[in-house]
């Protein structure tokens, strides 16, 4: 028998969100049973690697399958999802999902830069956004989207913070890699423009189109500083 | 007049402002004149001065670099003052440029969290329904029925019927139903499960093997023990019952949950006449416990 198949019934008998470590741990308890068979034993050690890669087949078949529900990962468990289309006809079945009420936009930025700089100090939150976070923070930290992780070993020893599962779950992510565009606002690295813009000598005033730093956008985005 | 304000209310800050005025410009964000910015935002921080002085604090450190940028930039480049121990290539410029960039992408990034937040309100998990069958102990050995444990315990009281033959003593009252409890869940605490006839090894007497027996029963009942038989007429296996969380039913004379090392009153009577699941059968051994225990 398929491992994938048997992962798939598994999911979707499972009453919670299953973890690889959770299935790993269905599989060995299926192999301990008294009569149990060759290929039930066979998979009592099935190794984390096998599990993971069989799911993700089995969530990329869904997707092809282009059903009208899907196979996610949000925090290391996976689980079945409806599409977000049908919402309109499940609501009228199980109800509006009882979610706390959206974040307000300084909230999402806050906990955006929290989310894709972890661990982060207020102090750096608030140099990227120019702003005082204080309100914000504490919405954060009372809707549980991020904690306190422990102190930075610099002057004042400040508090650091990351998220927590929750936020993963609350946005349904897989982990924080799956952040949008996770790879580059992970660490942004803007490279300086290599050439100052030069003015010709004698005039009080650059003509605008100097000014503009016409040149440095493909060199931001690409090569390296000479300098 | 009033309008204005509230617009001004949108800007989180500085940066938020230059955001807000580069996006007027329709310009790329790389190729913004700072200088005309420069102009903007101070006649925007002016604007806002004369509405909230408070808010206008924060533009001010802002304001005052933008400043300096349109200074320098007035300059032609070779009269332009060197600042001792400023690198020459830190141009204030650049820095506002790339703080502004990461602003934005951040920005960016909090619109498409703010676009899965809502997608996730309409994306709904599959959560079947619990399983009317709940599975048994690990593996699916067949239960054991009330008789194959009074076989099984008349088997231990055989022992002592032949000595307690040749000699009648009278003994005190020494043992109770609810050490007994104490003791089976001590057993299972430390052992995880036992075999039936282990919990009789030690019993010294007709009386110890039935309390042992009753405080079998009783926690059986409160469904906090599990018995299986591997295959018909072997040894009966012992051990907590899976679900052992779950509060038993609160009826007369039941422990409270999570709680069964302290039998109340009404445990003693509920083991001395354990109610309906006890048949005919078993009311010899029910009367010779109650008997014992008043004796």
């Amino acid at each position: 028998m398929e491992l994938k198949f048997i992962l798939e019934s598994l999911l979707f008998s499972a009453q919670k969100p299953m973890s690889v470590k959770e299935l790993r741990d269905v599989f060995a308890t299926a192999a301990e049973a008294e009569d149990a068979d060759a290929p039930v034993k066979s998979l009592k050690k099935v190794k984390d690697d096998d599990v993971t890669a069989a799911l993700e087949t089995l969530a990329r078949e869904h997707e092809t399958a282009a059903r009208s529900y899907r196979l996610v990962c949000v925090a290391g468990s996976w689980q079945f999802v409806t599409q977000p289309e049908f919402a309109p006809w499940l609501k009228a079945l199980v109800g509006v999902k009882a979610r706390p009420s959206r974040l307000s936009q300084p909230a999402l930025e806050t906990l955006a830069i929290i989310a894709y700089r972890q661990p982060i100090t207020r102090a750096e939150v608030e140099q990227i956004r120019g702003v005082n976070i204080d309100g914000t923070m504490q919405t954060l930290l009372e809707r549980g989207l991020v904690e306190s992780v422990g102190r930075a070993e610099v002057v004042g020893r400040p508090q650091i913070y990351s998220t927590t599962t929750l936020f993963l779950e609350y946005f349904g992510l897989r982990g924080l890699e799956d952040l949008p565009a996770a790879d580059e606002l992970r660490r942004i690295v803007v490279e300086k423009p290599p050439a100052p813009v030069t003015v010709d000598p004698g005039l009080a005033t650059a003509p605008p189109e100097q000014l503009a730093l016409a040149e440095t956008e493909a060199q931001v985005t690409g090569q390296e500083s000479p300098q | 007049m009033a309008e204005y304000k509230v617009q001004f209310e949108v800007f989180e800050g500085p940066l938020d402002l230059l955001l807000y005025l580069i996006k007027q410009e329709e310009v790329d964000i790389y190729e913004v004149n700072l200088t005309r910015l420069a102009t903007q935002f101070i006649a925007h921080i002016d604007l806002m001065r004369e509405f909230d002085l408070e808010i206008a604090g924060e533009f001010l450190v802002m304001a005052s670099t933008l400043m300096y940028i349109k200074s320098r930039e007035l300059l032609p480049l070779d009269q332009q003052v060197v600042v001792e121990g400023e690198d020459e290539g830190e141009d204030p410029r650049w820095e506002l440029i790339r703080q502004l960039v990461e602003y934005k992408k951040f920005k960016d990034a909090a619109a498409k969290l703010q676009v899965r937040e809502g997608e996730q309100e309409n994306i709904f998990p599959r959560l079947p329904c619990k399983m009317e069958f709940t599975s048994a102990a690990p593996a699916a050995k067949p239960d054991v029925s009330i008789f194959d444990l009074l076989n099984a315990v008349n088997i231990v009281l055989q022992r002592f019927a032949r000595r307690d033959e040749s000699s009648r003593e009278i003994y005190e009252d020494k043992w109770t139903v609810s050490e007994k409890i104490e003791y089976v869940m001590s057993v299972l605490t430390s052992r995880g499960s036992v075999r039936f006839a282990e919990l009789f090894e030690n019993a010294s007497s007709r009386t110890e093997v039935i309390c042992t027996f009753l405080a079998l029963l009783e926690l059986i009942r409160l469904k906090q023990l599990a018995c299986t038989q591997p295959e018909a007429f072997e040894e009966i296996e012992i051990r907590k019952a899976v679900a052992a969380g779950v509060p038993p039913a609160v009826e007369g004379g039941i422990l409270p949950p999570g709680n069964p090392l302290e039998p109340s009153e009404g445990l003693k009577i509920s083991a001395s006449s354990p109610p309906g699941a006890t048949p005919g059968s078993t009311a010899d051994e029910t009367s010779a416990a109650t008997d014992t225990r008043q004796s």
